[in-house]
């Protein structure tokens, strides 16, 4: 690491608006990983979410369930996955959130899982299959190793987002649409009567993902919400180009931040 | 501990976008449930559509021939559209009618559910849509047609291993993308709460009837019922009204497929471990790291890698017991009831038949087992024929 500044989530959100990116881990190679996600950071992006590949990610759409079996034919494992995130962490103090779906994470061992997370400084985790109800499956192991476990809320959520909100920590993952990840042309839902009921009771930073692609679409949210997240259009450049995404995805990263950044010109 | 559980196994493990669709479920079932209105209406459907009570039989020549204990088999076969999963989804169906949806959409493994569903759908002027794994629309090219002529749209399902468990994975896709107008009929006892406890009830008719049956025919309980269990929802109908009948011995049996010491099998108590899927905990077939494993059996119906979190718990608290049969030990059984019965029972059904032809003849005479025949045959004529060598397409 390169300093002893500590890692947290926060720090992400410390110039006003945060791109978050997600890659899946071992997609194409564990090293591309690592490579990939210092090029992220590089371009801009300031927070990663890496996604531990899972056999059945129900919630995903056609183009991250494609990434999950690319990796899982590279048999990429859990340890594999911590073990691309020390590489990174010799290089760069980016936060750092897993998204996985809640298996994996119980078969490897809560506590051995969240041990991993508080020594390689990975400050989250995003499980789409945790909902606030059953939390308490991991709440108190995640905390005791200063992991946050990240609060989804979705346009259905209604009632439930001030419940939500008001125990959140890190940040907030707002599901931008119904359905699977996946880009969409358009987002129909009212984010800003969202964003308002969950800033009535938290200050905790709140993020838009599921079906942003362009920077127009990008700068749009941004003008409403914290952050705005990025998963199957990056998913999607690394699926396309394989080994040589490097310079697409830097590219294609830049231009989410400049229009996130011009969002509060 | 939230809600939904049966010891630790259970609970909600779901997408927040389906979570207040959950609530909402639970909600409307308990009132229902309780509703003189819905009761008799689903009393109505179950008698004058679906035909029941389904019988009780007494299997003389099977009995005599395996030498021991006498035999009865509970005749789901013979339920309209040949399978128990017509319990399950008429009062579905009609509850999720009350809630003012206006379209289902299923799972199914070798097309009873879908197809009982599809019916259901008929039935009560719903959209219907089936999502099937490839594998499993090849292995039941007939079903398909059915449902289809039933009205029904069927979704092929090409991800993952292209079975049920895939099947399942994108009903659940397409109901977190459309859920206002839309009911997930899920066909066993799996899933999130409440889908466990609705399945169950609904399918409760199946012991409450074996019961009332069994003691007007012998005046007393049986020693033991057999049935065959992939989710498990047959198998919790016909074990839930004996739960506290200590004196009645229940048995599940899984699909050990080529046997349960290769890869190919879908025995989930026998090789399973803990794990959290398909929005709950219970026991799954898993590989290193908690992937979830392909599993395999002859029947499309069992092929399911994990089990209903009720049958965890009973099998962790030792009230229910479970075994497994192979496809070798099914398909015998299948051709065994055939012949010496003229009843062709479903594959998945032969697995438990399977298992009463190795008890039954170590048991007294005066003992008495009930085997749930769960569905009819005819489906899977073909494929036992293509399995034994004969080429015979449908």
């Amino acid at each position: 690491m390169s300093d002893n500044k500590e890692i947290k989530i926060a720090n992400a959100f410390d110039n006003g608006k945060a791109f978050i990116g997600f890659l899946t881990a071992g997609d194409p190679t564990i090293e591309k990983t690592v490579e990939y996600v210092l090029a992220m950071e590089e371009a801009g992006c300031d927070l990663v979410e890496i996604g531990i590949p899972f056999s059945d990610p129900v919630a995903e759409g056609p183009v991250i369930q494609e990434a999950n079996i690319r990796a899982l034919k590279n048999n990429t494992n859990t340890d594999d996955v911590f073990e691309a995130i020390r590489q990174i962490r010799e290089k760069s103090n980016v936060p750092l959130v897993f998204l996985t779906y809640i298996n994996p994470v119980f078969y490897y061992g809560y506590e051995k899982f969240f041990k991993k997370c508080k020594e390689l400084n990975v400050c989250g985790i995003i499980s789409p299959d945790l909902p606030y109800d059953e939390k308490d499956e991991i709440l108190d192991v995640a905390s005791r190793n200063d992991v946050d476990v990240i609060s989804l809320i979705a346009p259905t959520s209604k009632e439930r987002i001030q419940m939500i909100a008001s125990e959140a920590t890190g940040f907030i993952y707002v599901v931008s649409s119904l359905g699977v990840t996946g880009m969409r042309s358009e987002i129909r839902t009212d984010l800003e009567s969202i964003l308002s009921d969950i800033k009535e009771v938290t200050d905790v930073p709140a993020a838009v993902g599921f079906g942003i692609n362009t920077p127009e679409q990008a700068k749009n949210i941004a003008k409403v919400a914290d952050g705005v997240i990025v998963g199957s259009a990056i998913v999607n450049i690394i699926g396309e180009h394989g080994e040589n995404a490097r310079e697409p995805l830097v590219n294609y990263v830049r231009s989410m931040k400049d229009a996130i950044l011009s969002s509060i010109l | 501990m939230s809600r939904g559980r049966f010891g630790v196994h259970g609970g909600q493990y779901m997408s927040e976008t389906l979570m207040n669709e959950l609530l909402n479920l639970e909600e409307q079932y308990n009132h229902f449930k309780e509703d003189p209105e819905f009761i008799e209406e689903l009393n109505t459907l179950l008698k004058e559509y679906a035909g029941r009570p389904s019988l009780l039989y007494y299997a003389k020549r099977m009995t005599e021939d395996l030498g021991g204990a006498k035999i009865y088999l509970k005749r789901e076969d013979l339920n309209h559209t040949g399978a128990h999963k017509i319990n399950n989804v008429l009062g579905q169906c009609l509850l999720a009618k009350k809630m003012g949806k206006t379209r289902v959409i299923a799972e199914t493994g070798a097309g009873q559910h879908g197809v009982a569903t599809a019916t259901a759908a008929a039935l009560l002027g719903m959209e219907c849509e089936v999502f099937m794994g490839e594998e499993d629309t090849k292995r039941q090219a007939l079903n398909v047609f059915r449902m289809e002529l039933l009205g029904a749209k069927v979704h092929t399902v090409t991800t993952g291993s292209k079975v049920l468990k895939d099947a399942v994975n994108d009903a659940f896709r397409e109901w977190i993308s459309r859920v206002d107008d839309t009911h997930y009929v899920i066909g066993s006892t799996m899933g999130p709460h409440p889908f466990p406890t609705i399945v169950r009830d609904f399918q409760a008719v199946i012991s409450e009837e074996m019961k009332e049956q069994i003691l007007e025919l012998e005046g007393r309980l049986p020693d033991m019922v057999i049935a065959c269990v992939g989710g498990g929802s047959n198998a919790m109908g016909s074990f839930y009204n004996f739960l506290d009948d200590d004196e009645v011995k229940l048995v599940g049996v899984e699909a050990a497929g080529k046997g349960i010491d290769t890869e190919y099998h879908a025995a989930t108590i026998a090789k399973g471990e803990l794990g959290i899927f398909h929005g709950m905990k219970s026991y799954f077939c898993q590989g290193n790291y908690g992937q979830i494993a392909p599993v395999y059996s002859i029947s499309a119906g069992l092929d399911y890698p994990g089990i209903g979190p009720e049958h965890a718990y009973l099998h962790d608290i030792g009230r229910a017991e479970y075994v497994s049969a192979t496809d070798d030990e099914a398909v015998e059984a299948f051709e065994y009831l055939s012949r010496m019965e003229g009843i062709i029972p479903a594959i998945e059904s032969s697995h438990a038949i399977a298992h009463a032809m190795r008890v039954a003849p170590e048991m007294n005479k005066d003992d008495i087992i009930i085997i749930t025949v769960s569905g009819r045959g005819d489906k899977d004529v073909a494929a036992i024929a293509r399995y034994k060598g004969v080429e015979l397409y449908e």
